[in-house]
């Protein structure tokens, strides 16, 4: 579905990722954990094509993207949430979704499935994203991702910096997407037993390189949090 | 009272027009963080595109009905194409983008004077904008000159366009959601370089009307842009940026304090005397007059 082959990423000069290659099945889910720094998001954001790789590729669905702008990414049917609990602070969000919806054949289709995910946003929709809770910003920016109805999703630690009650909701709500079949993810995520829990193929990444990976589920979990108590 | 009304109207008609003037600044340079120095250029291409048109058409007021979408696409149109030849490269880079669009300023004015002269150039305004109409008749009458008053109704049908645009239509929440997070905007599928190009012909095109409009109150010349964009700067800012309500109404009272002062001093003191006021308020509200209320820091 997802192929990253062999990416040198960086900032300027500075090297983040050295040749790091992740594979993401159809239909199915890959975690990536690691420490801070590890070069996770930096991993993400060349996936979704905000940062250029210096080197290798990334493909979807065999075509080559590397070169594709973001937004000719999401034509693709790619989906981003980013790290951050990212929206449209000065819209509504409702406006978050429109702006999303429109133009597309099934934008209200799509909107009115993805609210029906995050009910509580419908109580919502006049309030300006900037005014919400973390976790309610969250769910918006998933909801946000997925009116796109993406083949592939990529999430950027979701639960991270959120309210228990609501990571339980939102740990839910991904691995009810990931089982209803036709969507991929590509999952960030610094808590091993979600993220193993999800995945059905796991990597380990350690200052910019893919330092273990297997096949994900319970039996893998320790061997990650062996790897990454290193 | 009458010389008090009479104020009053003269201070809204300077609103006017300095709304008109800002108001596509307020889209470029309040929306969009490009301080574009050449967009007083574009507010003098709207007033040379009239005196063509009133050249090649006969009737005053069928050149001035045309004048303001004809100006309004050929001063969009050199924006977007400004805005795709040089300051999308220069995104984030507010120095290099006020050097490098003052330079474009200085060559749109000698190409000005190359076209149609260095000495300025005059329109004739229609009939039915060269009266005025009497509000309070005697022998102390209160009298509104009916270019004004359609220089007033122009600025309000743009600022409501404008404002209705932005907040009711797609392309509006395009433009808002990418002045407020780039990338997020371009990985929801927008094509941000489209949208760029599309707010900076919109912003640069509304400059062109305020150059039709300009034609109404004065003569037309290669500097005539000039003259202005520091007052429309000085709107956006004070108004805070980014917020077209604070622009409305700071154009609106600065054109009544410069209105009142003027009347009891000179117009030189009565424009320090503003400047004065304005640098005061700035270090009271630097932010400007109205700000952004967010929980979150994106």
């Amino acid at each position: 579905m997802l192929e990253i082959d062999t990416v040198h990423v960086g900032y300027h000069r500075s090297l983040v990722l050295h040749g790091v290659s992740v594979e993401v099945p159809r239909n199915g889910v890959a975690a990536v954990l690691g420490h801070n720094g590890a070069g996770k998001s930096t991993l993400l954001r060349a996936a979704v094509g905000l940062l250029g790789p210096q080197r290798g590729s990334v493909r979807l669905d065999g075509e080559d993207i590397t070169r594709r702008k973001p937004h000719e990414r999401v034509a693709r049917g790619m989906a981003y949430v980013p790290q951050g609990q990212q929206v449209f602070p000065q819209l509504t969000t409702a406006e978050n979704l429109r702006l999303v919806a429109d133009g597309r054949r099934r934008g209200k289709e799509a909107t009115a499935e993805a609210l029906d995910l995050f009910p509580a946003l419908r109580a919502l929709s006049g309030r300006r994203a900037g005014l919400l809770s973390g976790g309610q910003r969250q769910q918006l920016s998933i909801a946000r991702a997925l009116v796109t109805e993406p083949r592939i999703l990529l999430l950027d630690e979701p639960t991270e910096g959120i309210q228990p009650s609501v990571v339980a909701e939102i740990e839910e709500t991904i691995l009810a997407l990931a089982a209803r079949g036709g969507l991929s993810v590509l999952l960030v995520e610094q808590h091993v037993g979600f993220a193993m829990r999800a995945a059905q193929r796991y990597y380990v990444l350690e200052a910019g390189r893919v330092t273990s990976s297997g096949e994900g589920g319970r039996d893998a979990e320790r061997t990650v949090r062996e790897a990454l108590s290193v | 009272m009458t010389v008090i009304l009479g104020q009053l109207f003269t201070g809204v008609s300077i609103g006017a027009v300095l709304l008109l003037i800002a108001l596509g600044l307020s889209l470029t340079f309040g929306q969009m963080n490009v301080i574009n120095m050449a967009h007083g250029e574009f507010i003098m291409a709207g007033a040379y595109t009239t005196y063509v048109l009133q050249k090649s058409i006969s009737g005053a007021g069928i050149s001035l009905i045309v004048a303001l979408p004809v100006a309004f696409l050929v001063s969009g149109a050199l924006g977007a194409l400004l805005e795709w030849l040089l300051i999308r490269r220069l995104y984030l880079r507010p120095l290099d983008t006020l050097l490098v669009t003052w330079g474009v300023s200085l060559m749109l004015q000698q190409l000005a004077r190359d076209i149609f002269g260095a000495p300025n150039v005059q329109t004739r305004a229609p009939d039915v904008l060269t009266g005025h109409i009497t509000v309070i008749g005697g022998d102390d009458p209160l009298t509104f000159a009916n270019s004004r008053l359609f220089i007033l109704g122009l600025a309000v049908t743009a600022v409501v366009a404008l404002s209705l645009t932005l907040r009711l239509t797609p392309l509006g929440r395009r433009i808002r959601a990418v002045v407020q997070n780039r990338d997020l905007a371009e990985v929801s599928g927008i094509s941000t370089g489209r949208v760029d190009r599309t707010a900076f012909f919109i912003g640069s095109g509304l400059a062109g009307v305020a150059g039709v409009a300009l034609t109404l109150v004065g003569p037309i010349g290669p500097t005539m842009g000039t003259n202005v964009i520091i007052d429309a700067f000085l709107v956006i800012v004070v108004g805070g940026i980014g917020q077209l309500k604070g622009s409305v109404i700071v154009a609106f009272v600065l054109g009544a304090l410069q209105s009142v002062l003027e009347y009891s001093t000179t117009v030189s003191v009565a424009k320090v005397l503003v400047l004065v006021a304005i640098v005061a308020f700035l270090q009271w509200r630097p932010q400007g007059l109205y700000t952004l209320r967010t929980r979150s820091l994106v």
